[in-house]
């Protein structure tokens, strides 16, 4: 039995974020000037060095960019991340210059600026901020095949076996309308695991789940390595790249919130 | 039913309009089609494009261009023909909650059907007048409720790069108040989901896949370029019958 927490694929300097932290596996590096003081969460000079003083910084995927290969080309981690994640960053960063949202947390920015359902306009870059983050550690070079342990244990409780989850997910993708994500939550009030579908950012934090797993059906996450055919970006996904290491040590985590009740599945 | 006929390549059609319709202008007498009826249900099918795919380089590439009309537009239309059956045989069995059920699917697949065909026709090659800016009724109707046409297209760009998600940005006319309005619609809405007094005159796509192939992640690019190939003769058409 054991887990690892996915290595980050760069070096020291790390403050731990804080501890609440349903959602992403690795710490946030702070790094240079000024120190991060607690009101002003945190603080690094932003790539640029322009007149923005950013507030949150983009994180790199825990793999190089051709690691996907060839599910997943380096080609599009090069722009997914490179320019779509990265324009959220900025984007956000420039919103909150003149905001007076700042010492979030990005699970509690995403929670502050969706507002009950009638979203501010930080909304999509934060929650699109969170989700690509979150996306990222979803998969893994040589991922697919099952889960393992107490995960399949609780998708076969939830499920009835790991196919019928399977083919939940890709119908649910399938069946979306326009951009969005599709999930795997644990439901924290069900306290069930789950398929969801929502649309362009929404992410299930803002309903108080926790996020097992993500796809991104956003066409720009497909489109040059699969054009129209989506099916096989999804199969693709789930056979080749979804990471059941992530998705156990998320369980694991979640576990401490939710009680899963009787009998006790142990999750690693 | 008299089965139509398919019409050829140089008549584009909206394969909307039901009952009989007349070819425009003085060319040959075919009817237009899109339509084939089957057991009284009208399937639809895709129109062909009034030009060839690589015919709107280098703005819109031909791949994307033969992409675009021969898998998506496609497959809008087979979805929509199958919740169309579905809902026949929803009403048939008076099952309500059926219907009520497929209405998303036949807005998002039929919405899909009805803004692509207006944009085939938006778009012509730049040898055939593509870009050729807009004169009379419209080009003073333009300047008036936008004082330029630069302006307009400026806040046209402006609307479609704001654009989260998927969606598509309009030049509409508002036939009551006999006004031009600059309109977003998300998804495959048609633009009379914003007003029921709308009728489009241009629409542009900014779903990714009109664009990501060739300008990636630029859409501000794409938007710019794409008025290179806009077919202002078609929104005049359409603004002067709407006027009348």
């Amino acid at each position: 039995m054991g887990f690892h927490l996915l290595s980050p694929s760069y070096c020291c300097g790390y403050q731990p974020s804080p501890p609440i932290s349903h959602g992403l596996l690795r710490f946030r590096p702070v790094t240079g000037i000024p120190k991060p003081s607690p009101q002003k969460g945190q603080l690094h000079q932003s790539r640029r060095a322009s007149k923005v003083l950013a507030y949150y910084g983009i994180t790199t995927p825990p793999y190089k960019l051709d690691a996907l290969e060839p599910y997943m080309s380096q080609r599009t981690l090069e722009l997914h991340w490179g320019k779509h994640h990265r324009d959220y960053v900025d984007s956000l960063n420039k919103q909150l210059v003149k905001s007076p949202l700042y010492g979030h947390t990005m699970e509690e920015l995403i929670k502050v600026t969706y507002n009950n359902g009638n979203p501010l306009p930080e909304f999509n870059n934060a929650a699109q901020v969170w989700n690509h983050d979150f996306f990222w550690e979803s998969m893994q070079s040589g991922g697919g095949k099952l889960p393992q342990g107490g995960v399949l244990q609780q998708i076969e409780k939830d499920f009835d076996s790991y196919s019928n989850f399977r083919d939940t997910f890709v119908e649910s993708a399938m069946a979306l309308f326009g951009s969005g994500w599709v999930w795997l939550v644990l439901r924290t009030e069900e306290k069930k695991l789950s398929v969801v579908r929502t649309s362009n950012a929404i992410c299930p934090l803002v309903w108080g789940d926790i996020p097992i797993i993500a796809l991104d059906m956003w066409e720009h996450a497909y489109y040059l390595d699969y054009k129209d055919d989506r099916e096989k970006y999804i199969n693709t996904f789930m056979d080749n790249l979804v990471s059941w290491h992530a998705a156990t040590v998320r369980m694991l985590r979640a576990e401490a919130f939710v009680n899963l009740g009787e009998p006790k599945i142990p999750v690693a | 039913m008299a089965l139509r006929a398919i019409a050829g390549k140089k008549t584009l059609t909206l394969g909307l309009v039901l009952g009989p319709r007349a070819a425009a202008g003085a060319s040959a007498p075919r009817t237009g089609s899109g339509l084939r009826h089957a057991r009284g249900l009208v399937t639809f099918s895709l129109p062909d494009l009034p030009y060839d795919y690589g015919a709107l380089e280098p703005a819109i590439s031909g791949e994307i261009m033969k992409l675009h009309h021969q898998k998506h537009h496609q497959t809008y239309i087979t979805n929509f023909n199958k919740a169309l059956e579905q809902l026949e045989e929803a009403m048939a069995k008076g099952d309500s909650s059926k219907v009520a059920h497929l209405q998303s699917a036949i807005k998002f697949n039929g919405g899909g059907h009805i803004n692509h065909s207006i944009f085939w026709k938006n778009l012509k090659p730049l040898n055939e007048g593509g870009g050729e800016p807009p004169h009379s009724t419209l080009g003073w109707a333009i300047d008036t409720d936008f004082g330029s046409l630069d302006a307009l297209v400026q806040k046209m760009n402006a609307e479609g790069a704001a654009l989260q998600g998927s969606g598509w940005v309009w030049l509409a006319l508002d036939k009551e108040m006999k006004k031009l309005k600059v309109e977003t619609t998300a998804n495959q809405d048609p633009l009379v989901t914003k007003g029921a007094n709308l009728v489009p005159l241009l629409g542009i796509d900014v779903w990714e896949h009109a664009y990501y192939l060739q300008y990636k992640n630029a859409r501000p690019e794409y938007l710019k370029n794409i008025w290179k190939i806009m077919n202002w003769k078609y929104a005049s058409e359409v603004y002067e019958k709407e006027i009348a």
